[in-house]
């Protein structure tokens, strides 16, 4: 019946359907746990964008004459040992903590994705040797790596983002790779091929297109990843400084000190690293079952 | 009857009530002072916490209080400081019995004590001395002394006879006595000396009220009590023990379950709460300043902190009573200060220091002064600029945020660079900083000690600023070489007008503060603003 009404010249139902709108509410009805994780990081982007009109302080102003106050009507989530607004600062160090994420996850996915995309194309003795450089990083765990990169450049927003960065490429590199490999095998790279293409325009048009599901998927997990190094940095002194609004900054100093008196100094933060890298997990997770078709097939 | 009795039980019971305020009293105002009056009891080991070991056990080549804790009770030095003397300034005598300085400043002659043993066995003479000092003032080649420069005064150690020490300086000194009372400065065996001038960075043997046992590394070091000492009836104790805990909340965690009676570096305001909310009467707190201070380094060499008006401004801009009252609570600093410490003999009286830039309690007029200063010398609203600090946790990072919230207050914003220590000290001494946290630290208070830093680049190593002000330098020697005490004070209060205020060549933020929770039992030890002093341990003891 269908056919016959787009015979007719109706619009047909399924055109009705498709597109993004339809694909999400899709995935809402399938994975609810996936979109409460996509709503709070949402959320979370949203009071990043928005930090300067909804924290109700400048996040870093002191009053002395507040210093260590408990959770109440005038300040929500309490204040710090310098009289801040623990809310405000949650506030803000959502920025940073997105600011941070989504540059590492996108920087690491990214070039991680080229290079094991280009490895995989070449084969031979170029991918014997990029994967042998992978593995030597590889051999680090994530946390090692960042501490020895932030060690070396320094402190900072900006050298905190290379020292999660790099360590994330090499991971990336090896999904990449492996995806890349079976594409690299497939009769159109052949005919490009064939038909004179450049490496280049072969890589770029006709194999990166094709490990996007991945590379999505590696997206939004990195993102939680890159949240938490960045807060562990930043707790171990390595990541930004004070009076930067931070959450990991915010576990560490006087609310380790003041722990057992004023805990609400680390309990919220802490809350909101959870939140955001649960959050991010849970819907990195969704859209990874929603876009591989071996568990979409299941 | 009734009536009197009722008259006798009443006065009793005032007097009772007097007795228990003044005990009240004397327990808070002079923290284990009130112990100072009872009889010292014998016995007992004395356990205690240090943070860190030392690269050797040669105090003449270290400058670590983590080698004089364990190690300064197996010594004796020549003189030392008064171990009752809250203020570490009143130097008494040591192995030296008494001393006489002559009419014009150049020769001090002291008589050493007889019956002074070291603990193989052999006599303490005059040669011991003068082969310690020469070793410490006169070091031979490829032997390190550490603070050889605060003898420069010094021509000759001379020994004329076995209890006579003489020395002979170039020009008069009025720090040659303190500098005598350091407490590295222990003597060692002329004849080891002769045979091996490095024999004592690896062994340990003084004439000290102890004698060393063992020493385990990263873990303790033990003493036993010298049945021989000296100083008849001394030392109390029966021996201590050193252990080496790293870890801050180890430490308090040392304390707070009794397995430590003390730590005598100092501790936090939220580690003394701790543990006084859970030792309550089984602790008690010593406090005073520290000669520690954080300055605020600016660079001579980079705009705008070549002009004073904006050197001005940066120090104007703290309101440093607010910041003693707030951060006392949560950081070990607390005294408003000058170049001395506050309540030792050479400091600043409140009411001048009131006078200097920045020390005034009219914050709003300091500030407007500020903001006027940095107008006239080009320094645009929001001015940014990077403030470099060392990355050790306190009390750098709370100063740091404190500053950096100071300076918002008239318009300038300070970058925070929170840099690894050596990278830190690395960048001060190449210049290579616009603003920076800085130190200034002492083995005792002394003017000497205290302002040697500030003096020209290439006078001073340690002149971060990289400033050269010839009249500081001239300034810095009149205070050295004026031996009486009215005189060099003057020259000291010049010196620190023209430091802090007329050229700002510095801002003094905090003085730090020094906290000493202790066990109670612990008696016979005063706290000083050197956590370097006072650590002989001759005079301690534990109460029941």
């Amino acid at each position: 019946m269908a056919v016959e009404r787009a015979v007719l010249g109706e619009v047909p139902e399924v055109v009705e359907r498709g597109g993004w709108r339809s694909a999400a509410l899709d995935f809402c009805r399938a994975r609810p746990l996936g979109a409460i994780g996509a709503v709070v990081v949402a959320i979370n982007i949203f009071v990043g964008l928005g930090a300067n009109v909804i924290a109700p302080y400048d996040p870093l102003a002191t009053d002395y004459g507040a210093m260590l106050g408990r959770p109440s009507a005038a300040h929500w989530l309490g204040t710090d040992a310098f009289g801040r607004d623990v809310l405000s600062r949650i506030i803000h160090g959502s920025r940073t903590a997105m600011l941070v994420g989504f540059s590492c996850a996108f920087l690491g996915a990214t070039l991680g994705t080229i290079i094991g995309v280009t490895s995989a194309y070449f084969g031979g003795r170029a991918d014997l040797l990029i994967q042998r450089v992978m593995d030597v990083f590889l051999a680090f765990p994530l946390i090692i790596l960042a501490l020895a990169v932030v060690s070396i450049l320094g402190t900072g927003i900006g050298n905190v983002i290379m020292a999660i960065t790099i360590p994330m490429i090499p991971r990336a590199a090896l999904v990449a790779r492996s995806s890349a490999l079976a594409i690299r095998e497939m009769p159109y790279v052949d005919a490009a091929r064939a038909a004179g293409f450049s490496h280049g325009r072969i890589i770029l048009r006709h194999m990166l297109p094709n490990v996007m599901a991945p590379y999505l998927i590696m997206l939004t997990a990195y993102l939680g990843q890159a949240i938490l190094l960045e807060a562990s940095l930043s707790f171990l002194g390595l990541g930004v400084a004070e009076p930067t609004p931070a959450w990991g900054l915010m576990l560490r100093g006087a609310a380790v000190q003041f722990a057992e008196s004023a805990p609400w100094m680390a309990i919220f933060p802490g809350f909101a690293i959870s939140l955001a890298v649960f959050a991010f997990n849970l819907f990195g997770d969704s859209l990874r079952d929603a876009l591989d078709p071996r568990l979409r097939t299941q | 009857m009734a009536t009197n009795r009722a008259r006798r039980r009443g006065s009793e019971t005032v007097r009772g009530l007097v007795v228990g305020v003044a005990g009240l009293m004397l327990a808070v105002l002079g923290g284990t002072g009130a112990g100072a009056q009872e009889r010292p009891r014998y016995g007992g080991e004395l356990v205690f916490v240090v943070p860190t070991e030392p690269a050797s056990y040669d105090g003449h080549r270290e400058g670590t209080f983590a080698l004089v804790h364990p190690v300064a009770p197996i010594y004796n030095t020549l003189l030392r400081f008064d171990p009752t003397d809250r203020t570490g300034t009143r130097v008494v005598g040591d192995l030296a019995e008494s001393w006489t300085i002559a009419r014009d400043g150049r020769t001090y002659t002291f008589r050493l004590r007889r019956g002074v043993k070291f603990h193989d066995g052999s006599d303490l003479t005059s040669k011991d001395v003068k082969a310690s000092y020469d070793k410490i003032i006169f070091p031979p080649s490829g032997v390190i002394s550490f603070r050889k420069g605060q003898y420069t005064a010094v021509e000759a150690v001379e020994a004329p006879d076995a209890a006579t020490v003489v020395f002979r300086l170039k020009w008069p000194s009025a720090s040659l006595i303190t500098a005598l009372a350091s407490p590295f400065n222990w003597i060692y065996r002329a004849d080891i000396l002769a045979k091996d001038v490095h024999w004592y960075e690896t062994h340990v043997m003084g004439t000290g009220p102890f004698i060393f046992v063992e020493h385990v590394k990263g873990a303790y070091w033990a003493a036993r009590k010298n049945p021989n000492y000296w100083d008849k009836g001394k030392p109390y104790l029966d021996g201590y023990r050193a252990l080496v805990v790293k870890d801050a909340n180890a430490q308090v965690a040392a304390v707070r379950a009794e397995r430590a009676h003390i730590q005598f570096r100092g501790f936090t305001p939220s580690e003394r709460d701790s543990l006084v909310q859970a030792l309550g009467a089984k602790i008690a707190v010593q406090e005073s300043p520290w000669d520690c201070v954080l300055l605020v380094g600016m660079n001579h060499e980079k705009k705008p902190w070549d002009d004073k008006r904006a050197r001005r401004a940066l120090t104007l801009a703290l309101d440093r009573h607010q910041g003693s009252q707030a951060l006392s609570r949560i950081a070990i600093v607390k005294s408003v200060g000058g170049v001395q410490v506050p309540g030792t003999p050479f400091a600043a009286p409140p009411e001048e220091l009131e006078k200097l830039a920045g020390y005034s309690h009219d914050v709003a007029k300091s500030r407007a002064e500020a903001r006027r200063l940095l107008t006239e010398a080009g320094v645009p609203e929001g001015f940014s600029f990077s403030l470099k600090n060392r990355n050790v946790p306190m009390p750098y990072e709370p100063i740091a945020v404190w500053l950096v919230d100071q300076w918002r207050q008239v318009g300038l914003q300070a970058r925070h660079e929170f840099i690894e220590s050596t990278k830190w000290e690395a960048d001060l001494r190449n210049g290579e900083y616009e603003v920076a946290v800085d130190t200034q630290c002492s083995y005792a208070v002394d003017p000497d000690l205290d302002l040697y830093k500030f003096q020209s680049m290439g006078i001073s190593h340690n002149n971060y600023g990289r400033y050269t002000d010839t009249v500081l330098d001239e300034l810095y020697q009149k205070q050295s070489r004026a031996l009486d005490p009215d005189e060099r004070k003057k020259y000291v209060r010049e010196f620190e007008r023209r430091l802090l205020d007329e050229e700002a060549h510095y801002a003094y933020t905090l003085q730090w503060h020094r906290i000493i929770p202790h066990s109670a039992k612990v008696r016979g030890w005063t706290i000083t603003p050197s956590h370097f002093v006072n650590n002989q341990l001759d005079t301690v003891w534990l109460a029941e």
